[in-house]
């Protein structure tokens, strides 16, 4: 049972880190708003299904532009200036952004949890003697959808390829006629609109509040840093361990231990394989 | 074609050209000379636009490009294959030289280009899966070239393309440039073999501490008494 669970629970944190390693992969930057703009995605989701009565995932088709729009927006026009400067200086746009968006959600959206309550959300399935809830395993078929979608798109686009040239060399890039500005401003939309599905799939599962931010980038630097950064594979691997080390770790030593198991394990891979486990 | 007149450049805080004019002619084949740190690799990453400079300026074409970025003047038609090679290392041989066309008037030739890349270097083609970072410093050297002539280049500059590889290799190298200069593309090269450079260059222009110390032919060069005392030791 936990073994199911923590695979599948893996995928949304896959999903959920997908974004983060993207960026950090490609622009090198470390984007600590990753875990508020996943909430955004939430919010939105809930927002279309309050106000508008539109399905969650159904309001992705205008979560994703949007989210991607406002990343594009915040690559160009803040961090591509700030990283002249210094890395130090995205760092600090980056828990600029995240404080502003938590406040954003406490004044629109109160302190109060929300969730995104839906029919299909609440079922349960069962494996044989094993149940489950639904909406794990559309996590986990999303989860590999979404990754294999990234990974085509890098290998057969002329904006992928020049997106994983710049990651690799930059001056490079730059005389093969990439414009990296752009490209990086593309890279960080892509991942919003990652998060923006990440944000829906997370409050199809768990409630959310203004502040669930925090703990979620906390997870996505975990799986990151299972997986090793920048790898589309080693995020998804990096995923499952995570849920497996949190559900298994729950099982056997309570729910109160469940993320201190998985940290810890965080911490092992950490001191004996430094890259991660799909690091270059 | 280029004409650089009287530019100063920085290399970082450092200033490494000082009042540098040149020239280079359609279909010529052009060198510059000179030790390490004698600004060479500045002069072409100024032209690559790079680097601005800071006082002066380089026309392509009778269009002032000394403050265009690196992608415009890529998009002009000029290419450089910087000094180390710059190859992607996780992208494979194809996809380095793929990347070589993304500029938008090489994309619609990029298989006519492709095919001429590999009658150049026939072993680009039986390498293509392979991750750039497999290859040796010459088939690198030769991925560089294919990348920059993918990029459907009017000129090419080149950076030290014989650095640290057998002699063997560079005359390869050599034999190939020869083919991509009778395709019709002129080339400005960097190079610290002063003796190679002479003998492949039509023109050549020594640099010294980021000043241009002497230009002229090449044939002349060769007999001048200040190259034979510094650089041929006679």
């Amino acid at each position: 049972m936990p073994l199911v669970m923590g695979i599948l629970l893996g995928g949304l944190y896959a999903v959920i880190a997908l974004g983060l390693s993207l960026v950090f992969g490609v622009v090198k930057e470390i984007n600590v708003a990753h875990g508020d703009l996943v909430i955004l995605g939430s919010y939105f989701g809930y927002a279309a299904m309050t106000m508008l009565g539109i399905d969650p995932i159904l309001s992705l088709v205008m979560g994703m532009p949007l989210l991607f729009g406002i990343g594009f927006l915040i690559q160009k026009y803040l961090l591509n200036r700030a990283f002249r400067i210094s890395m130090d200086a995205t760092l600090i746009i980056a828990f600029g952004i995240s404080i502003i968006l938590q406040n954003t959600f406490q004044l629109i959206w109160t302190p109060f949890p929300r969730g995104l309550t839906t029919s299909y959300a609440l079922k349960s399935l069962a494996l044989g003697p094993v149940r489950f809830p639904f909406v794990y395993l559309l996590n986990f078929v999303v989860a590999i959808i979404v990754m294999l979608f990234l990974r085509e798109f890098l290998r057969r686009t002329y904006l992928g390829m020049a997106i994983r040239a710049a990651a690799q060399n930059r001056k490079s890039a730059h005389l093969m006629g990439i414009n990296t500005d752009r490209v990086y401003a593309f890279t960080f939309a892509i991942a919003l609109a990652f998060a923006a599905i990440a944000g829906v799939f997370l409050g199809l599962t768990f409630p959310f509040t203004p502040i669930s931010g925090m703990p979620f980038l906390i997870i996505a630097l975990g799986v990151v840093v299972l997986g090793g950064l920048g790898s589309i594979v080693g995020t998804f691997i990096g995923g499952i361990a995570f849920g497996l080390a949190q559900t298994l770790g729950g099982h056997f030593f309570g729910v109160a231990a469940q993320m201190l198991v998985a940290y810890t394990m965080v911490l092992v891979v950490l001191a004996v394989i430094p890259r991660g486990i799909f690091g270059r | 074609m280029l004409n650089v007149s009287h530019i100063d450049a920085f290399h970082g805080s450092f200033q490494a050209l000082w009042d540098v004019s040149l020239s280079v002619e359609p279909k010529e084949v052009v060198a510059i000379i000179g030790a390490n740190g004698s600004g060479k690799s500045t002069l072409l990453d100024s032209i690559s636009g790079l680097v601005h400079p800071v006082k002066g300026r380089i026309e392509f074409n009778g269009k002032n490009i000394s403050a265009l970025e690196p992608f415009h003047i890529v998009d002009l038609g000029i290419c450089q294959t910087p000094e180390g090679r710059g190859i992607f290392p996780d992208l494979t041989i194809l996809e380095n030289l793929i990347i070589g066309s993304y500029n938008h008037h090489a994309r619609p030739k990029k298989a006519h280009n492709l095919k001429k890349v590999y009658e150049l270097f026939p072993i680009l083609e039986e390498r293509k899966a392979q991750l750039g970072k497999t290859l040796s410093g010459g088939e690198q050297q030769m991925l560089a070239l294919g990348r920059g002539l993918m990029s459907n280049p009017k000129l090419m500059l080149l950076d030290e393309i014989s650095l640290g590889l057998a002699p063997l290799i560079i005359d390869e190298l050599y034999r190939a440039l020869k083919d991509i200069r009778e395709g019709g593309i002129t080339i400005l090269f960097v190079e610290q073999n002063v003796r190679r450079s002479l003998t492949e260059a039509d023109r050549a222009y020594i640099l010294e501490a980021g000043r241009v110390v002497l230009s002229g032919n090449a044939d002349e060069l060769r007999e001048e008494e200040r190259i034979k005392k510094a650089y041929f030791g006679a």
